[in-house]
């Protein structure tokens, strides 16, 4: 039963990925390479399809790889259903262990190990966010860290446009404005511009 | 708003206007979750992220089970989860059953890399907000640079298939840095008396 065992795939991506989306690409590929539901080749279409729609990623390729897994069983309504549960496959472990987690971390709020714990956690989480940042900023402004190997060449266009999108929400009265608005505009100079 | 409908409708927001991977959800959330509807701080948010980062499961799903569950116990965990993957589920569906070549329109191209412009300003004004409330004394900033130049190196240096490159891509990994971030503040602050003064 190809739906159910697409539950089961991604409950086990769910329970063995540990991060962000792109965390979840090995599992995808071994899972392709065992199911053969799909190729590395329609894998390299899924990323670029989940990284250019709204939505985060890793939940984007769920979607995208049940849909076309569930489509070959049972045309565009088994494509739905097969979407629907390899979605949900993905979150149900995040699901249970987080509820776990946050259980056990109300209960010892109190704690004073617990609060010197994160007090050491919250600078490091930052530094992620901002190496994860700085990441994206080095492969969309400068072209570093893609799939070419030791270039640097500055994309002017998106330099510009993020610098004025940086500046704008920081220190114009813009800062008032919900930040999809700037994703919007970006949207509309990126396409009219063809950046 | 009954309050359930509202945790699952705000994930959904969040869920479409968030482009790229978890990370990029963080000024949405800040502007929805933290300055909208005071549902959690930005200090609690750097705190799930930290435990999304070294826990299974994809971070943005982790960070919605997080907020929800603490708003409203189990069901909100659920709801705040299904909200923030539901626009997924129909706009992926919708393109993967009629669009299949999306990502090769040229005119796609061109305005995603004008998105991916944005949520890099984005991304960096939410780490400086983010920085006002987590980097308050020099222990805490210390930290903060240690991890920022491991986690650099690591997204950006080769190690090498070597033992020493292994031991190094072991080293430089989000779970292991979060793991050792937390042992430093427990050293730092754990056994001195009256915890971490605030």
């Amino acid at each position: 039963m190809i739906f159910l065992q697409l539950f089961f795939e991604f409950a086990r991506v769910g329970l063995f990925a540990v991060g962000g989306g792109l965390a979840t690409i090995p599992f995808l590929q071994d899972m392709g390479a065992r199911t053969g539901w799909f190729t590395n080749a329609d894998l390299t279409t899924m990323i670029a399809v989940s990284e250019s729609t709204p939505g985060p990623m890793g939940v984007n390729m769920a979607t995208y790889v049940g849909f076309q897994t569930g489509s070959l069983a049972g045309g565009p309504l088994g494509g739905a259903a097969g979407a629907v549960l390899a979605t949900l496959g993905l979150i149900t472990p995040s699901i249970i262990i987080i509820i776990v987690i946050a259980g056990f971390l109300q209960k010892f709020r109190q704690s004073k190990t617990v609060d010197a714990v994160f007090q050491g956690l919250r600078p490091a989480s930052t530094a992620l966010i901002a190496a994860a940042g700085l990441s994206v900023a080095l492969s969309v402004l400068f072209a570093v860290g893609g799939t070419a190997e030791h270039t640097f060449a500055v994309h002017w266009p998106a330099l510009i446009l993020s610098v004025a999108v940086f500046v704008c929400m920081r220190y114009t009265p813009l800062k008032k404005l919900h930040p999809v608005a700037f994703i919007a505009a970006a949207a509309m100079i990126g396409a009219v511009l063809q950046f | 708003m009954n309050i359930y409908l509202d945790l699952f409708l705000t994930f959904a927001k969040v869920g479409v206007c968030t482009f790229g991977g978890g990370y990029a959800m963080l000024p949405i959330l800040q502007r929805e979750v933290v300055e909208k509807k005071g549902w959690a701080t930005d200090e609690e948010l750097t705190d799930y992220f930290a435990v999304g980062q070294c826990t299974p499961g994809i971070i943005a799903v982790n960070t919605a089970t997080f907020i929800g569950y603490k708003h409203k116990g189990v069901p909100g965990g659920v709801l705040t989860t299904l909200g923030v993957v539901f626009p997924s589920l129909v706009i992926i569906t919708a393109i993967a059953a009629f669009l299949s070549n999306f990502a090769d329109i040229p005119v796609v191209q061109h305005a995603l890399a004008g998105i991916n412009a944005a949520v890099v300003a984005l991304i960096a004004a939410s780490v400086l907000k983010l920085g006002r409330s987590t980097l308050k004394n020099g222990a805490a900033i210390a930290i903060f640079l240690c991890v920022l130049a491991l986690a650099a190196a690591g997204s950006l240096a080769n190690f090498g298939t070597g033992t020493l490159g292994q031991v190094l891509d072991l080293l430089t990994s989000p779970a292991v840095l979060i793991v050792l971030a937390g042992a430093a503040g427990f050293l730092l602050y754990g056994r001195k008396k009256g915890g971490a003064g605030k």
